[in-house]
């Protein structure tokens, strides 16, 4: 009786979720079939004149995801060793609180931090990136003109790396308790004998800690890469949409694929709504691929903890 | 032989060294413990040599106006002063211990900077339609957007929100714990399925779960949007977090309880009800509570669903209704300055009652005075996934 009961409502919940996956494979099948492999190459989204792709939006979200991870990445890493490593102990249980609330802001929150007050100073500092490094392809901006005596902030504002920012402040806190919790297993004989053979701080953090927590690190921050590929609200704030392919992601202008669907769904047709639910379909495989992926290898180093 | 000491001639006695309290020790011993006045003198004295060189650098010799460019010199300047200093007593590897420490302390000061600057930007932004009384009280019915702030208010979106968040409770907890009891109690093959599922479906953008409801209940199905199809979508992205993070807390319930429990005479169903979900109550509550945090705050899938009404709507199946997340997104966008600033009145309540959930959540988790175990953070309980049960 009990076994059937629980039984039902893991099939009833199976059926839920599994259901989203499979509705939306069923909804995409045929956009992906009217538009072929240029679903994957077209970089417009023109339903007028029966062009769409996701070329545009798909490295735009990359993109965005990945500025906010070479943001992210550091902070969290560093942010982790200080709390597991430095911090005091009386204080340490308010910061894993302090990081776990930075988690639970609302994304519109960061969004009207990042598009309002740090967007300015972002723009700053893209003309100076602009004026130092244009030469490098990443940093240019076309059209802007560093130089001039009030550089455009419609140039270089509402950009990919603006975006950027406003996520990596969302994932940061993820991938921070990740690494922390990894960084607090460490065994403390290990940290103990490091100490004792005459190692500083820091060569107890590099010998032991980081070596000992390197898979939490890298499935820490692609659990929060995969996080960063689906925001939304923050970057429909910031970003202004453009559907080209842009890797300069400086230069104002830009989509993801979640910006795309937040855009486009009230005016979209049976059909759009097709593309955009085959646009959603690949957005959901790209993320789920990077969640398992970090999942084997927090596992796998946890795992491979109790051997050694 | 004059000169032979009288030591020399003396039978080998032992010889007891004085100690001699005024003499100076022949060097300073390194502390063990406490770092010594001149430790402490090289390293504050560092920064504050930082913090004049790059008053220099920045204001004098370079143009690099701005707050911004002076704390980052100050910080780079602080710590290439730090490590110099370091390098004239000491060796590379103080110095590289050094560095990092600093390095690693304003890293985490820098993001201690980044929250406080959001929540007290949003506060200070938003404090002032919050003060008037009717920004709680009334809705936005025949409210222009350029109205004064002592007219109108968020009442039909903090309702709204209320009533969309309950409902997706109201979906969510039986499913999502009857699912984790299911997972960690019957277990088997299928068990085994639903996890993977479950897990695989976490990763879902919340956008996606919007536009999923959107597609079957708005557009197929063709009911108007409403607070319930919200409430649906909400329910579609907190499903699997509630599922995934109660099979965490269920999972460390001792199996000694169950089989004492079994071993009474109890059937399976009693044993679960009266024994395993006891225990894990605070645990499940913490998870339930963070799960209603997050799902009041995201905009997307309510974006997609809700349509957003400007007055009191209390029937969730009938009409557009409003929320929080919404009501501030769609004024943000309207680009009225008075508008904007309801936006942040509005992100300023929608802030408050995040906090409100988590330190409820926080108090509900402190661990029993007696021995009980200290729970991990939450982002680490729902992050945690297959981990075998034995």
């Amino acid at each position: 009786m009990f076994e059937q009961g629980a039984r039902a409502v893991g099939a009833s919940v199976l059926v839920i979720t599994g259901g989203v996956g499979l509705f939306l494979g069923w909804q995409a099948y045929p956009t992906i079939k009217r538009y072929g492999f240029d679903f994957f190459t077209e970089s417009q989204w023109a339903p007028d004149i029966d062009v769409l792709g996701i070329a545009a939006v798909l490295v735009g979200t990359i993109s965005v995801a990945t500025v906010a991870m070479i943001i992210a990445f550091p902070l969290s890493l560093l942010t982790a060793l200080y709390i597991s490593e430095y911090a005091p102990a009386r204080i340490k249980p308010t910061l894993v609180s302090l990081v776990d609330l930075m988690a639970a802001v609302p994304s519109v929150v960061y969004g009207l931090w990042g598009a309002l007050l740090i967007m300015p100073h972002a723009a700053d500092f893209a003309i100076w990136l602009d004026r130092n490094f244009g030469w490098i392809p990443f940093f240019d901006v076309q059209g802007g003109n560093p130089d001039s005596a009030t550089p455009a902030l419609a140039r270089y504002g509402f950009s990919a790396f603006c975006a950027g920012i406003a996520v990596a402040m969302m994932v940061m806190p993820m991938a921070c308790a990740v690494m922390r919790q990894v960084f607090s297993q460490t065994p403390p004989g290990e940290k103990e004998a490091a100490l004792a053979l005459g190692a500083t701080r820091w060569g107890v953090i590099r010998s032991v800690v980081i070596p000992f927590g390197r898979g939490g690190i890298i499935g820490g921050t692609m659990l929060g890469l995969g996080r960063a590929m689906g925001e939304t609200i923050a970057v429909v704030l910031i970003i202004s949409p453009a559907f080209e392919i842009k890797p300069r992601v400086l230069e104002a202008g830009g989509n993801t694929v979640s910006s795309l669907i937040a855009g486009r769904f009230g005016d979209a047709s049976k059909s759009q709504l097709s593309a955009l639910l085959a646009a959603g379909l690949v957005l959901f495989i790209i993320t789920l691929v990077v969640n398992t992926l970090a999942a084997i290898i927090v596992n796998r180093s946890r795992s491979g903890a109790d051997t050694d | 032989m004059t000169t032979t000491p009288e030591v020399a001639t003396s039978a080998p006695t032992t010889f007891l060294p004085t100690y001699d309290e005024d003499a100076a020790p022949p060097q300073p011993r390194g502390s063990l413990g406490r770092p010594t006045p001149d430790e402490l003198f090289v390293r504050a004295g560092s920064w504050v040599a930082g913090l004049g060189l790059a008053w220099l650098v920045t204001q004098r010799l370079l143009p690099m106006p701005g707050i911004a460019w002076f704390l980052i010199a100050w910080f780079v300047l602080g710590i290439v002063v730090t490590a110099v200093t370091t390098l004239m007593t000491g060796t590379v590897v103080e110095m590289k211990d050094r560095v990092a420490g600093a390095v690693i302390t304003g890293a985490a000061l820098l993001v201690g900077a980044a929250l406080v600057s959001v929540v007290s930007y949003v506060a200070i932004k938003g404090w002032r339609p919050v003060t008037h009384l009717n920004f709680f009280s009334s809705d936005m019915a025949g409210v222009g957007p350029r109205d004064a702030f002592t007219a109108g208010g968020v009442k039909h979106a903090i309702v709204g929100s209320l009533i969309e968040i309950g409902i997706a409770v109201a979906i969510t907890l039986p499913l999502g714990v009857g699912t984790a009891i299911f997972m960690t109690e019957v277990g088997g093959k299928f068990a085994r399925l639903v996890r993977t599922i479950v897990e695989a479906m976490t990763a879902l953008p919340s956008i996606v779960a919007g536009l999923f409801i959107y597609t079957v209940w708005i557009v197929a199905l063709g009911n108007p949007r409403s607070g319930f199809a919200a409430a649906l979508a909400l329910s579609v992205m907190m499903l699997p977090i509630i599922a995934r993070a109660s099979d965490v807390v269920l999972r460390v319930v001792p199996g000694g309880l169950r089989e004492a429990s079994l071993a009474l005479g109890a059937s399976r169903w009693r044993t679960v009800w009266h024994v395993v979900l006891p225990t894990a109550r605070p645990g499940l509550a913490t998870a339930l509570i963070l799960g209603i945090a997050r799902g009041v705050g995201e905009t997307s899938p309510v974006l997609l669903t809700s349509g957003a009404a400007g007055f009191l709507v209390a029937n969730p199946f009938e009409g557009a209704m409003n929320s929080l997340p919404l009501f501030v997104y769609t004024n943000v966008r309207s680009g009225d300055p008075t508008a904007i600033q309801r936006a942040y009145g509005a992100a300023f309540v929608l802030l408050a009652l995040v906090l409100v959930l988590f330190i409820v959540a926080r108090l509900l988790a402190r661990p029993k005075k007696e021995g009980g175990r200290s729970r991990g953070s939450f982002l680490t309980l729902i992050s945690r996934s297959t981990r075998s049960t034995s």
